[in-house]
């Protein structure tokens, strides 16, 4: 997000108190005077994973402090799931099981690890699918739970939450 | 207060022998099992019953039958514990419905009837002003119905999910914890006497559905069946796919879940946090209640056993004494 400010020392702090009030974790500052503006104000470009639900107490935070947000860029989430296949899992195309859910556009297979006893035995794998959000990685579920039925597999979901 | 036993199998015996320990004012007026039949008015001898049954196989006389037990007026509260018939609930929903319209309480551990026609007797044993009570179908000793109904009264419950079925968790915890296989695990589950020599009905996961579509009836009056339950037994589950979970702190159990607003009626090999409540070890049942004034509410306990399942009968039949009168 960008954001506008007095330029006075110790100013920085007070961007950073409201994203640490909330939970956050600031992965980088960029700041700059810009000459376009008055010479005491103060440009500040911050990217940050913030919880769930927290961007607009955030917004709020910065302008109780009188800093104005000039801009909030993409949201984005970051979601992952584990899920544990247990059947022919080569036999079955394994490749084209995580095709399915990669050429989604919304959902990609991050992680896949697997054992295989013995030829003719069932293979298990845990495989981990992550997604900008929930909606989608649940999308990306339903997907692999009808490749799943189709080929003939096991997949073990974790227990949700509510 | 007067009661007729029906079914002298380990539930029927375990109930007898908590009357015989323990001076609880019950008396047993009548016994059957398959094959014989016993009535005495004024009170039978259960020490003699128990005895006769383990000597000879049978509880009395061949020519005493349950229809005559039923029919007579010996008893104040039927305890109907033969075995679950899951696709008729046959002969016990006969008896069961016999014993309400006469006027008689009934208490029994007998899935069948709940599962399929509680509806029915729900309304019969209403209708004739008489306690109909099942605490033992489910989750064996916990006193599960009993929380629902007294417990957390005035709550609304949400959604309903754990363990039902200690044969499965009994194997999937031996899987985790020795990194035995299925089959090495359910072998050892049959010689310990947890499975049956045919286990179908538990590690397919039909026991602990029967117990969803109870709830599921019983809590919130869903007239739902086995066949609308999604059913993933744990036969397929690997020691391979356990101990993946275990890389994480996690763990695979067969969870069964009721979640009426987001359509769910489903068992199936689930995976939790090791940490997690629900993950209970050995034949232990779990369930977790959630509701909304009191929040997540959860039970652990034996789910099966004769004195265990006995707990949940006696508990039941005192309800019935305490809550609606001595009838004797």
């Amino acid at each position: 997000m960008k954001l506008e400010m007095k330029d006075s020392p110790g100013q920085l702090v007070s961007v950073l108190t409201p994203i640490r009030d909330i939970g956050g974790n600031i992965l980088s500052v960029i700041h700059e005077r810009d000459p376009g503006a008055g010479k005491d104000i103060l440009d500040i470009q911050i990217m940050c994973d913030i919880p769930e639900g927290t961007l607009e107490p955030l917004i709020s935070g910065f302008r109780t402090r009188g800093i104005n947000v000039l801009r909030v860029g993409e949201e984005r989430f970051l979601v992952r799931r584990s899920v544990i296949l247990i059947g022919h899992l080569i036999h079955t195309d394994i490749s084209d099981t995580i095709g399915r859910i990669d050429s989604t556009g919304y959902a990609e297979v991050h992680e896949l690890s697997m054992v295989m006893p013995a030829i003719n035995e069932p293979s298990s794998a845990k495989m981990t699918i992550k997604s900008d959000s929930l909606k989608d990685i649940n999308r990306a579920l339903a997907i692999l739970r009808d490749v799943a039925r189709a080929k003939g597999f096991l997949i073990i979901e974790p227990l949700e939450g509510n | 207060m007067r009661i007729a036993i029906i079914g002298f199998g380990s539930v029927g015996r375990g109930v007898a022998e908590v009357i015989v320990a323990k001076n609880l004012g019950i008396r047993v007026t009548a016994v059957a099992d398959s094959k014989s039949g016993a009535i005495d008015p004024s009170g039978l001898d259960i020490a003699a019953v128990l005895k006769n049954k383990k000597e000879t196989g049978i509880c009395g006389s061949p020519d005493i039958t349950v229809s005559d037990i039923i029919s007579s007026d010996a008893y104040d509260v039927l305890i109907e514990v033969s075995p679950t018939n899951a696709e008729t609930a046959e002969p016990a929903l006969g008896y069961i419905r016999k014993a309400l319209t006469a006027g008689k309480h009934v208490v029994t551990s007998n899935k069948g009837p709940v599962a399929l026609r509680y509806d029915e007797l729900h309304t019969l044993a209403t209708e004739h002003n008489v306690q109909f009570r099942y605490e033992a179908t489910v989750c064996g000793a916990i006193p599960l119905m009993h929380t629902i109904e007294s417990g957390i009264a005035g709550n609304t419950i949400s959604r309903l999910y754990g363990v039902f079925n200690g044969t499965c968790n009994y194997i999937l915890t031996r899987m985790a914890e020795e990194g035995l296989t299925y089959q090495q695990a359910l072998l050892e589950a049959r010689e310990l006497g947890y499975a049956e020599a045919d286990p179908t009905y538990d590690v397919k996961g039909i026991d602990a559905a029967i117990k969803l579509v109870i709830l599921a009836n019983v809590v919130w009056g869903i007239k739902k069946t086995l066949a609308d339950v999604d059913i993933v037994g744990i036969d397929g589950v690997t020691s391979a796919a356990i101990a993946l979970a275990e890389q994480e702190d996690q763990t695979i159990r067969l969870i069964g879940e009721i979640d009426p607003a987001n359509e769910i009626l489903r068992v199936s090999p689930t995976i939790l946090p090791k940490s997690h409540p629900l993950v209970v070890r050995g034949t232990l049942n779990a369930v977790t209640i959630e509701t909304d004034l009191a929040g997540e509410i959860t039970l652990i306990g034996k789910g099966a056993g004769s004195s265990e399942t006995a707990s949940a009968i006696i508990s039941d039949l005192l309800f019935i004494r305490d809550c609606h009168g001595r009838r004797d």
